[in-house]
């Protein structure tokens, strides 16, 4: 609520502005009344026709000045309405690409498009009418009171008895019903899930024959969507003929007192209909107050969401953090550049652990690695081998021990430069709408073609392009789906090799591809990439096998660090992954 | 003057509903379950907009009563007042009435036709499901119904009682004064002209405001689902310079298109003062020739205030009932579709099954453009271990669907023990098969649930002794409830590998004569997937089994093993005998140590 106040107070001027003019039109509007009573009491009352057309008259400028004053406010709301949802959007979408991996796990990409979208909408919406109407409608139902009293004392008590009435059953019903309105769409989000999950496991159910139980389970769901629906239903079915019998009894005892008023001599006929009238005028408002406050509340709601993300501490303010400690600790923050230390990367006793997990998903790893060398990294699924690279370029801290690039610890580089020496190629090989030279310039903006065409080749990927009329034109479609799996890899691999990174990470990125393209694209990057640092993970043996160093994880721990032929002699969990792989005379045959 | 856009487009939208008959006949064939609430409804309709209506002429009378010092007429005021009250409790009680049962009905018409549609999902045949997306099902028995739900209840409560407004706004003004009447009915078109001259210049805008916000969307959803690598490649700074470029633009067409829209309101706001003025002038003119009262012309002005609402009403109801018709025709469209044949009235139910499957000249194939297989035969007798191995596409999960009859040979067939398997009833064929699939599949509950589903009656002891067989009891123990332990849709935060251990375990739980595994060990890791292996090996035993395998070296020890290409099987026996035929089997199981 303070954020989006922040937003909307960049056009101060802008935000007032709205409103008053909105009031400026309502106190117009609250003359009508009056010119009506003079009508009846003057105009009728002394046969003037000319006044009778003089106060005409003055009902129609009433109205022109509303509707300029109105149209006036309607643009400062909008102006500031949209303002404030395209500064909001602006900002969402700038913290959403400075958001850590880890914060990212914890929210979720899906809901972030929903808040970047229909809820910034849904602000965007609810601050236009509130700068439209939060004045408005008050002004008048007060504004009307207030003109009662100046009409008839009298009037103007009974006023004063009715408008607070008809407040309390308006937000009364309102106050009961948001919150079942909320239950009901929790239970409709039941049913959507359960219709969901029938789609999804059709053979499964099928299969063990529980049709019949499925149905029911939806019935008993639906059910009670319906029971929630009809409570709820039932209270707010109260609204309407309540205010109006509440505000027609009101006019009743108005007309009585008004007849005695009248009767004294103290209160003349258009008056009196002047005041009938203040009373239907209220009505009209406090029904839109009451749309206005379901409106509201909902854009509060989502600026509460789009606020969850916008306070999430992003990289940069984890980045400053890190550096502060190190500096603290007495490191000097390194430039690029700086002399070379031994070895080239080392891990030093690095443990980890997911935010809100349990477990460690790494503990007490160290290694090191010589430039140029080639390491596998092999283990089970959720061993920990995506989490030890992801440690690498910083999309995660290590929580104990330290990771050291050239001597020197990689929290002590500046963020962005770190993550340009190292090329990387994701478990899931993503592509972007567009062609493949714009891909592979992802890697390099200043790539030149043949740097890409070498990079494609030794990926393995020239044929594709080359197969192409388009060659590097070729349009690659979103998700890259009109590519097979094979090829969006060596796509990705291509993309990684066209930076010249001083690190390579393939992440199990050469699993669609059949054992002779694997084999060949690892001969390739050996020989046309000699200073590089590669790590390569697979579940496949035969993958790392030919890597000069392999490290062996098990549930997050180093059960051997070394070349094919020592780990199989040396390391029990090797030993087994081979066998599970491989025939027992092969792996007899490495051994010997 | 042109005609009038708005009144037009509520005639076409009338129109548009009246021709599509059908859908409007079944939906009020299914209303029809509710005629007595309905005719309940209508009737306390009429007799609110009655009383509302009536309200106004009775405040006239009053005023009327009340003319000036020293004349005024208590008995008479005082029997007004009395109406009023009376008119008003009235109208609140039978208004709240309508309300509720309006409800009632809605709510129950939608739950009618959403429970239909839902039980009719169960009935259709897997082809179905395989052709569809599930997207577009979910949305048409959540979404579409729910809008459905939303034009019913909208139609019923606004519509009537706006035709009836203006029927009877437009007959008690008549009756006071046919004058004054027409200038209401001929100004009171002047807001819809203005509204729709408003509508047709912003058009332009909101149609390039959400092109925009289109561009917009698509971009964000690219980005942002692949976020990790836009930040592997520190590709942030230019994501946000793009997606700056965007949003502006987007904002100055959403500035244009919020501001005009939001003329609208005013402007018809201004037409009515108009209105009202226009009343106020001739009225007042009439009063002092003594044509009406005081009190009749405040009756006129307060009708001049309301007369154009219904209007206004209206055509948003004929806009939703337009949707909600549209919206029935797509939940219709799903009730339609074909369900499966009943299984015939001489189907027999299983007993003791040995295990023994038959294929003889069986032909299949999805789409009839496409055969896929061609003369089948196979005979497998009694605890045989068949493995079925082949490049994807060459058939293998389709002999699955066959054998568990998701689909139907289009010719010859499949026995079991002899017995056509078209002459069984489904439940109890799939009864003796067990099958655990690739894709996992799980519900959201518990673990314990989960595990139960084939069997909902197990007991604790006989849940934790098929997680122990399936390897999955170490690792359901570490979770924080253990068994009682909820996962989330699509088992929430369960690893690929343990999904397919849970599977595995719900088989455990009631093992049939018959098993079915299709790369049921795929995503678990090689170490834990021999454990599981060896435990399959047990159980296989004496059993009949189907297996698929990607890892050529999990068959190695079936009875036969059926080599798929394309549709056919085209090489078939044990797994040495292959191997020497140097046929395409020798090629596959090389591949797999072709690496240095």
């Amino acid at each position: 609520m303070k954020r989006l106040i922040g937003y909307a107070g960049r056009y101060p001027i802008y935000s007032l502005l709205a409103p008053l003019f909105k009031c400026l039109e309502a106190c117009f509007e609250l003359f009508v009344p009056l010119v009506v009573a003079n009508m009846i009491d003057i105009g009728i009352g002394t046969g003037s026709m000319a006044y009778i057309l003089r106060q005409g008259g003055l009902l129609i400028g009433l109205g022109l000045i509303g509707l300029a004053c109105s149209i006036t406010a309607q643009w400062f709301a909008a102006k500031v309405a949209v303002s404030t949802g395209t500064a909001l959007r602006e900002d969402l979408f700038s913290q959403v690409t400075r958001l850590s991996y880890s914060e990212l796990d914890s929210i979720g990409t899906s809901t972030l498009l929903t808040r970047l979208t229909s809820d910034i909408n849904q602000v965007q919406n609810g601050v236009n009418m509130f700068l439209r109407l939060f004045m408005r409608s008050p002004f008048i139902v007060f504004g009307a009171m207030i003109m009662a009293f100046g009409v008839d004392k009298r009037g103007g008590l009974i006023f004063a008895v009715a408008v607070p009435l008809l407040m309390i059953v308006v937000f009364a019903i309102l106050l009961l019903s948001m919150p079942m309105y909320e239950k009901v769409q929790r239970q409709l989000d039941k049913v959507m899930l359960s219709t969901g999950e029938n789609l999804q496991g059709v053979r499964v159910i099928r299969a063990f024959n529980r049709q019949e139980s499925e149905k029911k389970a939806f019935k008993e769901e639906n059910d009670l969507l319906v029971r929630l629906q009809i409570f709820v239903g039932r209270i707010s079915a109260l609204l309407n003929p309540l205010t109006v019998v509440i505000i027609n009894l009101a006019i009743v005892a108005l007309l009585y007192c008004g007849a005695l008023q009248v009767y004294s001599g103290m209160l003349t006929q258009g008056k009196l209909v002047a005041l009938v009238n203040y009373m239907s005028q209220i009505l009209v408002e406090l029904i839109k107050l009451a749309n206005l406050i379901i409106l509201i509340s909902k854009a509060i709601a989502c600026m509460g969401r789009v606020n969850a993300v916008l306070s999430v501490k992003n990289e940069s303010d984890i980045f400053a953090d890190a550096a502060g400690a190190l500096a603290e600790g007495g490191g000097d923050v390194l430039k690029v550049g700086d002399p070379v230390g031994e070895p080239f990367l080392e891990f030093r006793d690095v443990s980890f652990a997911y935010r809100d997990a349990k477990a460690d998903s790494l503990s007490g790893i160290s290694f090191s690695v010589k430039k140029g060398e080639t390491i596998g990294i092999i283990g089970a699924t959720g061993s920990g081998k995506t989490t030890l690279i992801n440690l690498i370029p910083r999309f995660y801290d290590v929580e104990e021990g330290g990771i050291y690039l050239e001597g020197k610890d990689i929290r002590e580089y500046p963020l962005m430069p770190l993550r340009r020496r190292i090329g990387l190629v994701p478990q899931k090989s993503v592509l972007f709408s567009g062609t493949v030279r714009e891909n592979m310039k992802w890697g390099r903006k200043e790539a030149t073609d043949e740097e890409i065409y070498r990079a494609l080749e030794t990926a393995q990927a020239r044929e594709i392009v080359d197969s192409k009329r388009e060659g590097l034109d070729l349009m690659i479609e979103q998700r890259g789906s009109n590519l097979s799996g094979g090829q969006r890899q060596r796509f990705a691999i291509a993309r990684a090799l066209v930076r010249r990174p001083d690190i390579l990470i393939m992440d199990d990125s050469a699993s669609a591809l059949d054992f002779a393209t694997d084999a060949a694209l690892r001969r390739a990057i050996k020989e046309n990439t000699d200073d590089m640092t590669v790590f390569i993970i697979s579940q496949r043996v035969s993958t790392v096998r030919d890597s000069g160093k392999i490290l062996v994880l098990d549930e997050g721990r180093a059960m051997g660090f070394g070349t094919h032929r020592e780990l199989i002699k040396s390391c029990d969990t090797y030993r087994e992954i081979c066998l599970s792989q491989m025939t027992a005379e092969e792996v007899a045959r490495d051994e010997a | 003057m042109k005609p009038d856009n708005k009144l037009k487009k509520t005639l076409t939208g009338i129109k548009s509903i009246a021709g599509q008959r059908e859908t409007v006949k079944r939906i009020l064939g299914l209303i029809g379950r509710y005629r007595i609430l309905v005719f309940i409804s209508l009737l306390l309709a009429a007799m609110t907009t009655a009383l509302t209506l009536y309200i106004p002429i009775l405040t006239g009378n009053a005023v009327d009563c009340i003319v000036s010092e020293g004349e005024v007429d208590f008995s008479g005021l005082l029997a007004v007042l009395l109406k009023i009250a009376a008119a008003a409790l009235f109208s609140g009680v039978f208004q709240w009435l309508m309300n509720h049962i309006n409800n009632k009905i809605t709510y129950h018409v939608v739950s009618d036709v959403r429970v239909k549609a839902f039980n009719h999902l169960e009935e259709l045949p897997t082809a179905y499901f395989d052709t569809h997306k599930t997207g577009d099902i979910v949305s048409r028995i959540i979404a579409d119904i729910d809008r459905f739900s939303d034009g019913v209840l909208m139609g019923f409560t606004q519509f009537f009682t706006g035709v009836m407004t203006i029927l009877g706004t437009l007959f008690f003004m008549l009756y006071i004064n046919p004058a004054i009447a027409a200038v209401v009915v001929v100004l009171t078109p002047l807001s819809f002209v203005v509204a729709s001259f408003i509508a047709k210049r912003t058009y332009d805008m909101f149609r390039r405001q959400s092109e925009c916000s289109g561009e917009l969307t698509a971009f964000a959803d690219e980005m942002i689902n692949n976020i990790k690598t836009v930040k592997a490649f520190e590709k942030e700074e230019d994501c946000r310079e793009r997606f700056g470029e965007i949003n502006g633009r987007l904002s100055e067409y959403s500035q244009r298109a919020t501001f005009y829209s939001s003329i609208t309101n005013p402007a018809t706001r201004f037409v009515n003062a108009m209105v009202y003025a226009a009343v106020g002038i001739t009225g007042a003119i009439a009063a002092m020739a003594g044509y009406i009262s005081v009190g009749r012309l405040t009756s006129f002005l307060s009708y001049a205030n309301q007369y154009t609402k219904p209007f206004n009403e209206i055509s948003g109801v004929v806009t939703e009932l337009q949707n909600a018709i549209a919206c029935a025709g797509r939940v219709f469209e799903l009730i339609d579709e074909k369900t499966i044949e009943p299984d015939p009235e001489r189907a027999m139910e299983l007993s003791e099954v040995e295990g023994r499957v038959d294929i003889e000249h069986m032909y299949f194939s999805y789409v009839p453009e496409k055969p896929l297989i061609e003369d089948m035969n196979l005979k497998v007798n009694k605890g045989e271990r068949v493995a079925i191995v082949g490049p994807t596409g060459c058939g293998k999960s389709t002999l699955i669907n066959l054998l568990m009859r998701f689909y139907d040979p289009v010719t010859g067939k499949i026995s079991i023990d002899g017995t056509d398997s078209r002459n069984i009833k489904r439940a109890s064929l799939r009864e003796n098969f067990g099958m655990v699939l690739q894709e996992t599949w799980l519900k959201s509950g518990t673990i314990r649930e989960n595990i139960a589903y084939g069997k909902p009656n197990a007991s604790m002891e006989e849940v934790e002794r098929a997680a122990k067989e399936a390897f999955a009891d170490a690792f359901i123990r570490r979770m924080p409830k253990g068994y009682d332990t909820v996962i989330g849709e699509d088992g929430g935060s369960l690893s690929q590998g343990q999904k397919q251990l849970l599977c595995i375990a719900r088989l455990m739980l009631k093992i049939p004569p018959v098993l079915i595994l299709d790369e049921a060990t795929s995503s678990i890791d090689t170490r834990t997937e021999i454990k599981v292996q060896s435990a399959f090996a047990k159980l296989m035993e004496g059993r009949t089994s189907f297996v698929v395998a990607h890892r050529l070296s999990t068959i190695k020890e079936s009875d036969v093993i059926l080599v798929m290409k394309d549709g056919s099987i085209i090489e078939q026996g044990g797994h040495e005998e292959l191997l020497e035929r140097k046929g395409f089997y020798h090629k596959l199981y090389m591949s797999q140590f072709a690496a240095s």
